[in-house]
């Protein structure tokens, strides 16, 4: 094998990158175009802005790549908390932008540190997950990992910033990947199905459909006389959520937040309120049809109709100019390179390394899985970027960072 | 191991999902697309001008005029000069204040109208202080611009859609005009053309950011058609004149073609006074006049007793079916009597023996009394003779509507057999029950229209031409669009009436109708009539009838007059008409001194006698 970085780098996740990029940058361009847009290479507007943030993210490649991978093991803790200090001091020193304090203001730019925090908090799991006397089935070991995980998360959730709280969830993959208790995954998928069960139908349902499974299953196994128990004490604490989901949601729960399940479960519409932007999105992407408006012709993203379309709501724009083609080419586009890293990192001699990766794999895949199920009227509405392809330069800087760290553990994946 | 997977079962789980929604949206789903043309996509019609009415001779009748609307834009609104304000709209402040309030309701970013038709003088005056007015504008606007102040009655009017009119009429939009009566109506889309569009950008704002696609989206609109109408507005002018201070209509009919020169209703009202900020007041101070009824067309909708004129109708059935010839002699003795103990009032001296001839001009009812008897016995029962009485009437276009191109009218009615079985017991009554219709009493009603339209078929000498109000693009198409419709009675019929007629302008009752140099005939009526006064039939001043048409040989206009409560036949209605027949024929009226007479007669006194309240003489 050469000794050469450059031979030993996984290009085709380069090349899905900027692919990826790119495409994001002839959206933004489009999204934010209208006769006195500058051109794509002045740092004066938005889609220049992205294009030389982009640039500098290039040149921090090989220094990146130059870095030998010990240095980031060893200094997870030390990120991590300095990233938690910057989480802190944004309640001293944050700007207030539309209600959440999330950014520091330097210069004209503006930094978001809770993107920087995903990375810092993948690679302080990967330190903790790969010492060796780690063991994550332990509970004592498992309820630590998440401490990790949990305390970035109630920083940012307190800026509030509910969305960007909900991506380090996706750490959840690396802990089933890593050996917590399978059980606890069905568990967590029950109870997800009983809530949007409860909330479509009623608790009263839930407790019917129920009740016959158990009788099902009572017929079944008239053996298993323990199994039975379980399974009462299954059916039992599920007729409990139903209806503790129907309270909280009906009694807690603010109209804002029913809302946003209400429309996406199809119970409600709303095309004035807070079904405005999913409305206005879904006729965007539907607009585009099989090949699209065309660039620059997208008449719903000329009209400024979806709100936050260079950011959260840029699928639309890809959806109504490029239509079917180009937004199935771009979801084939992310799952390839999700794909291409979960497959790398498996083959990583370093668990350090593949947890990392691993991470990387994970949190990507929830922006995407919000990003566009948002976009698209399947998940409620949670403001997130698309990763590479929305406008905001901590965002591209901290995913491109996490890209380039991947590719130098990937590099070095035969050392130890 | 599954737990290598989880990860990326749920991306691959996600893409699919994701995958299938984008196929419901962009391929299966064509609800989308439109959406998104409706949203960001305006589109803007293009009005082409209203059509313009000329009439036979090429006179401007109806023209186009700009009026302004006053419109605002309540977000758009700062504080501005009230006084200033109301003052130019002539309205108070609560008014204002109710306006602007309607409007913020509507929509506080799109426009709604404050003042609607604002006079493009007034407009000029307030124009120079509008941008005082920040967030009011005018829009321009076309109405209708009448060039005399006449046949409102045949032009009808255009008013504004109103909303629950677009149910139906998908292709309008809120605010367009549309006809409302008469020719506007009759020819909407001729006169309206086809209206194109222009598709425009928009913001979610709902604000205009460029043509759409360049436009390539745009469609032209189509011109509107003008029209020529077949009046003739002199003898339109002259007939109204004719008739003020009078009620009733005259009709007048170019027998060769159908044409109708002219179709005067009294009263009537001038078409401009539907124009303007005052039309909605003006026009529903029209509408609540029910007693001189100016809305009204007494030419087209009122249905009369036709009176005497009808004998000549009889007189060529009898002869046609041969139960008469032109030499036949009825007596008469001041009238006679047709059945036991009923008596017929008639003014010829007693001892009279009229033959035909002397009948028409001497309008003998006894005469045609026994004349209708002998054509409802001629079949084999009473009643199968009055059904071929009523074919012959039918063929004349009579009791049912003529099919001319204004959108109202009446039937009229002449009564059939089954109509005497309803209200007598069937086979219970005879000639001598139905004895009215004989004089153009009874029970038969006809409508101006239709008597100056089988007048018109006299002077035709058997057929008539349905009469029309507009005139045909080109004249190949005058023959095909109308035919001739027959009456089968045959021309020396027609002639030995015809000689009748003009014997009775030249020796007859109608003597003041005779015009040097032009052989007129004519056939005059004066025909009871009662109204239901407190509860009680109440019997008014007869009304005064004329059917005329001239010249004798080769006519050029057949028309019928009609003058409620004008007491006689000779005085009024066929003065009327031999002036309109003068006026038209020659182009300049010589008897000035019968023109001032009927000018300026007034029979309001006569329509004062029932409202007044207190007893009152008829006929004096």
């Amino acid at each position: 094998m050469n000794n050469n970085v450059f031979f030993r780098l996984d290009w085709m996740s380069i090349l899905i990158y900027l692919a990826l990029v790119g495409f994001g940058l002839i959206n933004i361009y489009s999204t934010t175009f209208d006769d006195s847009t500058l051109s794509l290479w002045n740092p004066a507007g938005i889609a220049g802005k992205q294009f030389w943030i982009f640039t500098a993210c290039l040149f921090t490649l090989p220094f990146i790549l130059l870095i030998k991978s010990n240095f980031f093991e060893h200094l997870s803790y030390v990120f991590y908390g300095l990233s938690l200090l910057s989480l802190i001091g944004l309640f001293f020193f944050g700007q207030t932008i539309s209600g959440a304090t999330s950014w520091y203001k330097i210069g004209g730019f503006g930094l978001q540190p809770a993107e920087f925090a995903k990375i810092t908090t993948a690679l302080v799991i990967a330190a903790y997950l790969s010492e060796i006397q780690t063991d994550i089935r332990k509970t004592s070991h498992l309820f630590r990992a998440l401490l990790l995980v949990l305390v970035p998360v109630v920083l940012i959730v307190l800026q509030p910033d509910a969305g960007s709280a909900l991506v380090f969830f996706g750490l959840f993959f690396v802990l089933i990947r890593e050996g917590v208790d399978l059980r606890w995954l069905y568990f967590g998928l029950g109870l997800i199905a009983i809530f949007i069960v409860t909330l479509l139908f009623s608790p009263l349902t839930v407790s019917g459909v129920i009740a016959l499974i158990l009788f099902v299953i009572f017929n079944v196994l008239k053996k298993s006389k323990n199994k039975l128990k379980l399974f009462l004490i299954l059916v039992g604490a599920s007729i409990f959520f139903s209806f503790s989901v129907d309270f909280i949601f009906n009694s807690v729960f603010e109209q804002r937040h029913r809302d946003r399940f209400n429309i996406i479960l199809g119970l409600e519409t709303d095309t004035k309120g807070i079904g405005y932007n999913i409305n206005q999105s879904k006729i965007a992407i539907g607009s585009g049809g099989f090949s699209g408006k065309g660039f620059l012709n997208g008449t719903q993203t000329k009209g400024d109709f979806v709100p936050e379309q260079q950011t959260d709501y840029i699928f639309s724009t890809i959806g109504e100019e490029w239509g079917f083609l180009g937004s199935s080419f771009l979801i084939i586009l992310f799952t390839l390179l999700i794909f291409r890293i979960v497959s790398r990192s498996e083959k990583q001699n370093s668990s350090y390394k593949r947890i990392f990766s691993y991470a990387f794999a994970s949190m990507l895949f929830m922006h995407f899985f919000v990003n566009i199920g948002m976009t698209l009227g399947l998940v409620p509405t949670v403001g997130i970027p698309l990763p590479f392809i929305s406008y905001g330069g901590s965002s591209l800087m901290a995913f491109s960072l996490m890209l380039f760290i991947y590719l130098n553990f990937d590099s070095q994946r035969l050392s130890t | 191991m599954i737990r290598k997977f989880v990860l990326l079962s749920f991306t691959l789980g996600s893409s699919l999902m994701f995958l299938i929604q984008l196929l419901s949206l962009q391929i299966f789903n064509s609800d989308y697309n439109e959406l998104s043309l409706n949203n960001a996509v305006e589109k803007r019609p293009i009005y082409p001008t209203r059509g313009l009415i000329y009439d036979r001779n090429g006179v401007l009748l109806v023209a186009n005029q700009p009026v302004y609307d006053l419109m605002v834009i309540p977000e758009n609104t700062i504080s501005f000069d009230t006084l200033e304000l109301i003052s130019f709209l002539e309205i108070d402040k609560e008014e204002l204040e109710n306006r602007l309030g309607k409007a913020k309701r509507f929509s506080s970013k799109r426009p709604s109208v404050i003042s609607r038709q604002v006079s493009k003088e007034k407009q000029a005056l307030f124009q120079e202080k509008i941008w005082k007015y920040t967030g009011f504008y005018f829009q321009k606007k076309t109405i209708r611009d009448y060039n005399l102040p006449l046949a409102s009655n045949i032009l009808g009017y255009t008013s504004e859609i109103n909303p629950s009119e677009l149910k139906n009429k998908t292709d309008y939009d809120l605010g367009e005009m549309i006809g409302r009566q008469g020719i506007e109506k009759t020819y909407e889309s001729e006169l309206r053309g086809k209206k194109g569009f222009r598709f425009f950008q928009k913001d979610r704002f709902n604000r205009i950011i460029g043509p759409y696609e360049e436009g390539s989206f745009d469609t032209k609109a189509e011109a509107a058609k003008n029209l020529n109408l077949t009046i003739d507005a002199q003898l339109q002018a002259y007939g109204a004149e004719l008739m003020q201070n009078k009620r009733g209509g005259i009709v007048a009919i170019e027998p060769a073609t159908g044409e109708v020169l002219a179709l005067v209703t009294a009263p009537s009202y001038d078409p401009n006074v539907l124009l303007g900020s005052d039309r909605s007041k003006n026009f529903r101070k029209l509408v609540k006049d029910t007693i001189a009824k100016p809305l009204f067309d007494r030419g087209l909708q009122a249905e009369y007793a036709p009176g005497s004129p009808f004998k000549t109708l009889n007189a060529l059935i009898a002869l046609q079916e041969n139960v008469i010839t032109p030499k036949t002699l009825f007596s008469c003795n001041q009238g006679h009597y047709y059945a036991r103990g009923a008596f017929m009032k008639c003014h010829c001296p007693i001892g009279t023996s009229n033959n035909l001839l002397r009948g028409i001009y001497n309008s003998c009812n006894s005469y045609f009394a026994k004349t209708y008897v002998n054509i409802l016995e001629n079949d084999s029962t009473t009643a199968a003779g009055l059904d071929r009485w009523r074919d012959y009437l039918k063929r004349f276009g009579l009791g049912d509507y003529l099919g001319y191109d204004l959108p109202i009218g009446k039937k009229g009615f002449i009564p059939n057999s089954s109509y005497y079985d309803r209200w007598y017991r069937k086979g219970s009554w005879g000639p001598t029950t139905v004895i009215s219709n004989a004089i153009g009493q009874g029970e038969v009603l006809t409508t101006p229209i239709q008597m100056a339209n089988f007048t018109a078929a006299i002077a035709n000498r058997g057929y008539f031409i349905k009469p029309h109000f507009t005139l045909p693009k080109n004249d190949t198409l005058k023959d095909s669009l109308f035919p001739k419709n027959e009456t089968f009675i045959e021309a020396r019929h027609f002639e030995t009436v015809i000689e009748g007629m003009h014997q009775v302008v030249e020796m007859g009752t109608a003597r003041i109708a005779k015009i040097p140099g032009i052989e007129v005939c004519g056939k005059t009526g004066t025909a009871e009539n009662f109204i239901r006064l407190d509860g009680a039939k109440t019997q008014l001043t007869d009304h005064s009838i004329f059917i005329a048409f001239a010249p004798k040989e080769n006519p050029k206009i057949a028309l019928a007059v009609f003058v409620e409560n004008g007491y006689w036949g000779g005085r009024w209605a066929a003065p009327i008409a031999s002036l309109m027949i003068e006026k038209y024929l020659k182009g300049e009226v010589k008897r000035s001194w019968l023109e001032n007479r009927m000018v300026n007669g007034s029979l309001m006194d006569e329509y004062m006698k029932p409202l007044s309240g207190k007893p009152f003489e008829i006929n004096e």
